[in-house]
């Protein structure tokens, strides 16, 4: 399965919705994800691609792991997955 | 209704192993700070904490004692005697039958259980020490507290996560307000800094990795500190009339429930508990010249309080001062309040307000006087003890000077 699609689950899983509902132009928090759903999510995605994800709950807008959508999300992710290929 | 004195104090934490060198600590804003010297640090994300240094706890127990004192029991046991010590009393007949122990943790013997997960899953053995039991119960160190000075009374152990000492220490003002004890041993203490303890706090990502800077702009989360803090707290009457020296009076408390979410704070909830503490107190809010803040560093936490402080307070609190000596010390979890108990006695008895240090950088979410950086010389009539736990559960103290 590709990245786009275990991200899409695992946030799926996370909002308790269909993968068809969770379109990548929405943000975590659109699809009803709170600040303690989204550090569940990370860890889910480092569990799910044996990745770090940097991420401090203090600071969300200054990380270098960018979750201002699901689709940003997933590129942050396909880029740490592609970085521990290399 | 009775009046609450207290007439001892003892601590050991990152700033010092007793009341005098942390409260030097505090007065010249020193931090405690610093790397994290436990087993398996390389595998840790976060790595530094306020750990108690220079300690050998063959230095202060023997073999048999070790074998049924974790960590966190040696703190209150050695915060404890300082504080009966001081106090001056001795505990027997009447006396003991009628005082008590009452401390507050969170992760009670949490380095024994560490210990010993390791031993069964990683090193596979199949048998551990006889005594684990009950030295990792956490009523442990309120049990060999009781013990070890005779006392007799209501003890037990409170643990309402980072709230615990303030929750406790509330109960004991509480037992001798009410007349049900003359004298009872309480506070806090903490010992979380071992690997389990510190990845379990890594994986909420609230955690810095450099410094805790409460109010500052640019803070980044919250740093583990460990140790105890543990006073007397003796009904005034008592303490009057045998000549005991009053470091502070008790006069109020308060506690609450947000009621609302399992880790982010309340402004209602903080707010109903600092209002609570004056009201219990029949103090003047004016009075209030101080208050020591939870003060994590987090982000949450910190413009939170604040909010909560002026909504409390309203245009005074512009007047007050407020700190977060956690800066210092870190935070003590269980214990935290205990330490913190300490920075309110200075600034009442030696008008001497703690710092807030490693601020760098103004937060409009925090626009109050945090004392940044350096302690400040301010005359205090009435100081407040924050303590805001996971959970939604918080407890206020409210102390004046004597």
């Amino acid at each position: 399965m590709p990245v786009r699609n275990k991200v899409i689950q695992i946030i799926a899983d996370q909002a308790m919705l269909e993968v068809s509902d969770v379109s990548g132009d929405k943000s975590l928090g659109d699809l009803g994800i709170d600040s303690l759903g989204l550090v569940e999510s990370i860890f889910a995605i480092e569990e799910e691609f044996d990745i770090q994800v940097p991420f401090n709950a203090n600071e969300p807008e200054n990380s270098e792991f960018d979750i201002s959508s699901v689709d940003a999300v997933i590129k942050a992710v396909e880029g740490l997955v592609a970085d521990q290929a290399a | 209704m009775k009046r609450v004195a207290i007439t001892g104090a003892g601590t050991i934490n990152a700033l010092g192993h007793d009341v005098p060198a942390t409260m030097e600590a505090m007065r010249e804003g020193r931090c405690g700070i610093g790397p994290l010297d436990i087993r398996d640090v390389d595998r840790l994300s976060v790595k530094i904490g306020g750990q108690v240094r220079g300690y050998e706890e063959t230095g202060h127990f023997n073999r048999q004692q070790i074998a049924l004192y974790d960590r966190f029991t040696q703190f209150a046991l050695l915060s404890a005697g300082q504080a009966i010590e001081q106090s001056g009393l001795e505990f027997s007949g009447e006396l003991a039958a009628r005082s008590g122990v009452v401390l507050g943790t969170s992760g009670g013997g949490l380095s024994t259980q560490d210990e010993n997960y390791r031993a069964v899953y990683e090193a596979g053995k199949n048998r551990v020490h006889p005594f684990v039991v009950p030295k990792l119960m956490n009523n442990a160190a309120a049990s060999h507290v009781s013990m070890q000075w005779n006392l007799k009374g209501p003890s037990f152990t409170v643990a309402t996560a980072c709230a615990s000492s303030n929750h406790a220490m509330g109960q004991a003002f509480h037992m001798i307000r009410s007349g049900m004890t003359k004298a009872m041993v309480t506070g806090g203490s903490e010992s979380m800094l071992c690997f389990g303890g510190v990845k379990a706090w890594e994986g909420l990502r609230v955690m810095s990795k450099d410094a805790c800077r409460p109010f500052s702009a640019t803070r980044n989360g919250m740093v583990q500190g460990e140790g105890a803090g543990v006073f007397v707290f003796e009904e005034m009457e008592h303490a009057k009339r045998r000549g005991a020296e009053i470091l502070a009076e008790v006069v109020g408390f308060a506690m609450t429930s947000d009621a609302a979410d399992i880790v982010m704070p309340s402004k209602q909830g903080a707010a109903r508990a600092i209002r609570g503490a004056v009201q219990d107190g029949r103090v003047d809010p004016a009075r209030v010249g101080y208050v020591n803040a939870h003060g994590t560093g987090t982000a949450a936490n910190d413009k939170t309080e604040c909010a909560a402080v002026a909504d409390a307070f309203g245009a005074h609190a512009d007047d007050l001062l407020i700190s977060s000596t956690k800066s210092m010390h870190g935070h003590l979890i269980g214990g935290t309040g205990a330490v913190e108990l300490l920075a309110c006695i200075m600034a009442l008895r030696d008008g001497v307000v703690a710092p807030t240090i490693g601020y760098e950088e103004h937060d409009p979410e925090c626009a109050l006087d945090v004392v940044p950086n350096e302690a400040r010389e301010a005359k205090i009539d009435v100081a407040l003890s924050n303590a805001f736990a996971f959970g939604g559960l918080n407890a206020v103290l409210a102390l004046q000077g004597v």
